[in-house]
C-alpha cells in the first residue's frame, strides 16, 4: 500500500474513532430511553431489546415539556443577544484601540470564570431575592449574560483581530463614523465568527444547570430542571431520565447540526490567510 | 369499585368536614423528590385542589439538589417554597433554627395519637413537631426463601452478622452470578453510610462519645468495617462501590442476590410481580444485630414541612394535613392499591386488614419502625440523636467523607485501618472547626 494511502486510512479511522467516542454517551442515552427500567440497568448491558415508548409517555404525563423548552429558548437566546450586544463594542475597542492594560483586562475577565459558582451562590441569591428576580426569566438572562460575557468578549476579540485594519481605515477615510464602521464593515466581515460565538453561547446557556436549579422554581425553570426532576433516590429511573434528557437535548442537537457549517466556518475564520 | 367509591366519598367528606378551605384560590409551591409515593401524591393532589380551590405548583428535584435548593432558600428567607419535602435528618436541625413552622396544631381530627411515636419523635425538636410524616422506613433483611430452603437454612427472626456471613458463604455462586451479600457500596452519607452506620451500632460502635470526640478508630468500628469489606469482597457483586440502593434493588429484583439489608419501603416493590422477578420467592426478617440490637435498623421519614418564610401558611397547613392523614392513606389504598399505601407513619395503616392482606411484610416493617429509637441508637451513651446519621448540620460532610474512605478500602485502594485513621482525622478537623464540644 502506498504510504500516503495508508496515512489517509489511519487518519480517517482515527477521525471515526474520535467521533464515535464523543457520540457514544449520546447514543447510549438515546438507546436507554427506549428500554424498560429493568433493561436499562441490566448487567451486562443489553444492546438488543424490544423498544418501548413507555418512558416518553410517562415523561410527557408528568411534566409540561413545552413550558420548560420555551424557557430554555427564551433564556438562551436572550442571554446570548444581550452578551453579544455588550461584547461587540467591548471587543471592538480592545481589538482596534488597545490601551496599555488591554491584555491584563482580558486576562482578568477570563479569570472570573475560574471561580466556582457555588462560592457566590448566597450573595447572588440575596441580590435576586431583594430584586424580585428569583424564578424569573430576566433574572436568569442576566446571570447567563454575566457568566458567558468573558468568553464572548474573548472570542469576538480574537475574530476582530483577524479583520485587516486597513479596511476599517479606508472606511474611516470615506467618512464612516465608529457606529457605521462597526455596523457596515466589521460585523459583515466577521459574521462567521460572531455566529459561532453566539452558537457557543447558546449551547453553554442551554446546558447550564447550577444557576438554573438554584435560581428557579417553576415559572422560569428551563430544561435542565426538567431533567433533574426525573432522578430519584429510591426506585429505578435511568430509562425515564434518558427519555427526558433525549427530548431536552434534541432541540439544541438539531440546531447545532443545522448550523454546523457556520460553526466550522467561524472556528476556522482567519486561520488561513 | 364499591370500595373506591366509598374511599372517594370518605375523602371528599373529610375534606369538606374538616373545613380545610381556609384560604381559597391561593397557589402553593411544593418542592418534593421523585419517589413513587410522591408521584402518587402528585397524581391525587387535584382532589385537594378541587376541594379547597387552591392550586399546587410542583417542583420535583433530585434529593441532594432539593436539599441544597431548599436550604439556600430557607436560610436566606427567599420564600420560594410553601411546602417542602424533608427527611428526619433535616426536621430537628431546621426546627432548632426556627426555619420551619410548628405543626402541632393541625386540629383534633388529625389524630396525632395515631402517628407511630418513634416517627413523631424523629421529626420533633424540644417536643415540638416541625414536619409531618408522609412515609417512613426502617431497614430489614430481604432474603431469598427458595435459596435458603434449597440450602437447608432457616433464617432466624433476629439474625446476627456472623450468621449472615455464614449464610452468604453458602449461598454465593459466582458462576451463576448469585451473590450472598449485596449491600450498599456507593460512597455517600445517604448511601453506603446508611447501611454501615446501623451495622457499626450493632457491633457496639458509635460516631462520637459523650464529649463529641470521634470514635472511628475504636475496636467496634474496626470490627464492623473489616467484616463489611471482607464479606463484600467475597460474597458481594462485582463493582460494589458503584452500588447504592437502586442498583442493589435491581440486582435483588432480578435474582442476583440471596440477601440484602436495606429500606423497608422497598418491600412493596420487591413484592410486586410486575417489577420483580423474585416476588414470590422473597421473605423478610429483622436487620442483623451483633453485640447489641440498639440502632441496628435505620430510621428515615420523608415528611412535609412548611418554611417559616412562606406567606401562605394556612393553605400549606391544609395541604400537609390532607396528604399525611389517615384518609389520604385510605384514598391511596383505593386508588393505587393497598400495597402502594404510604408505609410507616400511622398505626391505623397496620391495623387495617386490607393493608395486612396486600402487604405480608407489614408486621416486620411495623416492628422495625417502632423499635428504631433515635434517642438510644447505640450500646454506649451518645450526645446525639439519629441512627444512621447524627442530627447535626456537619454530618452530611462528615458522613460522605467517611463513606469515601470506606469505599476506598472496599475497592482495595487502602486498608481498613488506614481508611479509618484518615476518616478519624478528617472528622476531628471538621468537629474542631465547627466548635465542638458545644
Amino acid at each position: 500500500m502506498h504510504p500516503r494511502t495508508r496515512e489517509k486510512i489511519i487518519l480517517t479511522l482515527a477521525g471515526w474513532l474520535a467521533a464515535g467516542l464523543i457520540f457514544f454517551p449520546i447514543f447510549w442515552m438515546i438507546l436507554t430511553s427506549f428500554k424498560t427500567e429493568v433493561e436499562a440497568i441490566a448487567t451486562p448491558p443489553k444492546l438488543f431489546f424490544s423498544p418501548t415508548l413507555e418512558n416518553y409517555v410517562t415523561v410527557r404525563e408528568r411534566a409540561d415539556y413545552i413550558h420548560f423548552a420555551i424557557n430554555s429558548i427564551v433564556i438562551s437566546v436572550g442571554a446570548t443577544l444581550l452578551a453579544t450586544l455588550i461584547a461587540v463594542p467591548a471587543a471592538y475597542a480592545m481589538a482596534f484601540f488597545p490601551g496599555r492594560r488591554t491584555k491584563d483586562l482580558l486576562l482578568w475577565m477570563l479569570s472570573t470564570k475560574m471561580m466556582p459558582a457555588v462560592g457566590v451562590l448566597i450573595p447572588i441569591y440575596l441580590l435576586f431575592r431583594d430584586a424580585g428576580a428569583i424564578d424569573t426569566r430576566w433574572g436568569l438572562i442576566v446571570v447567563y449574560t454575566l457568566m458567558n460575557l468573558p468568553i464572548v468578549v474573548w472570542m469576538l476579540y480574537t475574530f476582530f483581530k483577524e479583520v485587516p485594519k486597513d479596511i476599517l481605515e479606508a472606511g474611516r477615510m470615506d467618512g464612516a463614523k465608529p457606529k457605521q464602521e462597526v455596523w457596515m464593515l466589521l460585523l459583515p466581515l466577521s459574521l462567521p465568527g460572531i455566529a459561532s460565538t453566539a452558537l457557543l453561547s447558546i449551547i453553554l446557556c442551554w446546558n447550564e444547570a447550577f444557576w438554573s436549579l438554584n435560581l428557579t422554581t417553576s415559572e422560569a425553570a428551563p430544561l435542565t430542571t426538567f431533567i433533574a426532576s426525573f432522578s430519584a433516590p429510591e426506585g429505578l429511573f435511568w430509562a425515564k431520565l434518558s427519555a427526558a434528557s433525549t427530548i431536552a437535548i434534541a432541540p439544541i442537537l438539531v440546531f447545532g447540526w443545522m448550523s454546523q457549517r457556520q460553526l466550522v466556518r467561524g472556528l476556522t475564520f482567519g486561520a488561513v490567510k | 369499585m364499591q370500595l373506591r367509591q366509598l374511599t372517594l366519598l370518605s375523602a371528599a367528606g373529610w375534606i369538606a368536614g374538616a373545613g380545610l378551605a381556609l384560604a381559597q384560590g391561593q397557589t402553593l409551591t411544593i418542592a418534593t423528590v421523585n419517589n413513587a409515593d410522591m408521584i402518587i401524591m402528585q397524581r391525587l393532589s387535584p382532589k385537594w385542589e378541587q376541594a379547597t380551590g387552591n392550586k399546587l405548583n410542583w417542583v420535583v428535584l433530585e434529593e441532594n439538589v432539593l436539599r441544597q435548593r431548599a436550604t439556600t432558600d430557607i436560610a436566606t428567607k427567599g420564600g420560594q417554597f410553601d411546602i417542602i419535602t424533608i427527611g428526619s435528618y433535616e426536621a430537628p436541625i431546621w426546627g432548632k433554627q426556627n426555619w420551619l413552622v410548628t405543626l402541632d396544631n393541625l386540629g383534633a381530627d388529625y389524630d396525632y395519637a395515631d402517628i407511630i411515636p418513634s416517627v413523631k419523635n424523629g421529626l420533633s425538636y424540644n417536643g415540638k413537631l416541625y414536619a409531618v410524616p408522609f412515609y417512613a422506613e426502617s431497614s430489614f433483611t430481604f432474603y431469598r426463601k427458595d435459596l435458603f430452603d434449597q440450602a437447608g437454612i432457616k433464617m432466624p427472626d433476629k439474625p446476627n452478622y456472623d450468621q449472615i456471613a455464614e449464610y452468604a458463604a453458602k449461598l454465593t455462586d459466582k458462576s451463576k452470578e448469585q451473590y450472598g451479600f449485596c449491600q450498599r457500596g456507593k460512597p455517600g452519607w445517604g448511601e453506603n453510610m446508611a447501611f454501615i452506620g446501623p451495622m457499626v451500632n450493632a457491633f457496639g460502635g458509635r460516631w462520637f462519645n459523650e464529649k463529641w470526640e470521634p470514635q472511628l478508630t475504636t475496636e467496634p468500628w474496626k470490627n464492623a468495617i473489616n467484616y463489611y469489606v471482607k464479606n463484600m469482597r467475597e460474597y458481594g457483586p462485582p463493582g460494589a462501590t458503584a452500588n447504592g440502593h437502586n442498583e442493589n434493588r435491581a440486582l435483588f429484583a432480578t435474582g442476583h442476590c440471596a440477601m440484602w439489608v436495606d429500606a423497608t419501603s422497598a418491600a412493596g416493590y420487591i413484592y410486586n410481580p410486575k417489577e420483580s422477578q423474585v416476588a414470590d420467592k422473597t421473605a423478610f426478617t429483622a436487620a442483623p444485630v451483633q453485640v447489641t440490637s440498639n440502632g441496628s435498623g435505620w430510621f428515615w421519614a420523608w415528611s412535609l414541612g412548611i418554611p417559616a418564610s412562606s406567606k401562605k401558611v394556612d393553605a400549606a397547613k391544609s395541604f400537609v394535613k390532607w396528604a399525611t392523614s389517615k384518609d389520604y392513606i385510605t384514598l391511596v389504598g383505593g386508588e393505587a392499591g393497598w400495597v402502594a399505601a404510604p408505609p410507616g407513619t400511622r398505626k391505623s395503616t397496620y391495623d387495617n386488614p386490607e393493608y395486612q392482606k396486600a402487604a405480608p411484610f407489614a408486621k416486620v416493617v411495623y416492628d422495625a419502625i417502632v423499635n428504631a429509637d433515635l434517642t438510644k441508637p447505640t450500646k454506649d451513651p451518645v450526645p446525639y440523636i439519629g441512627i444512621q446519621y447524627v442530627a447535626i448540620p456537619e454530618f452530611q460532610g462528615i458522613g460522605t467523607a467517611v463513606g469515601q474512605q470506606i469505599a476506598a478500602a472496599l475497592a482495595g485502594q487502602t486498608t481498613v485501618e488506614q481508611a479509618l485513621e484518615t476518616a478519624q482525622r478528617s472528622t476531628e478537623r471538621t468537629m474542631k472547626q465547627a466548635g465542638y464540644p458545644k
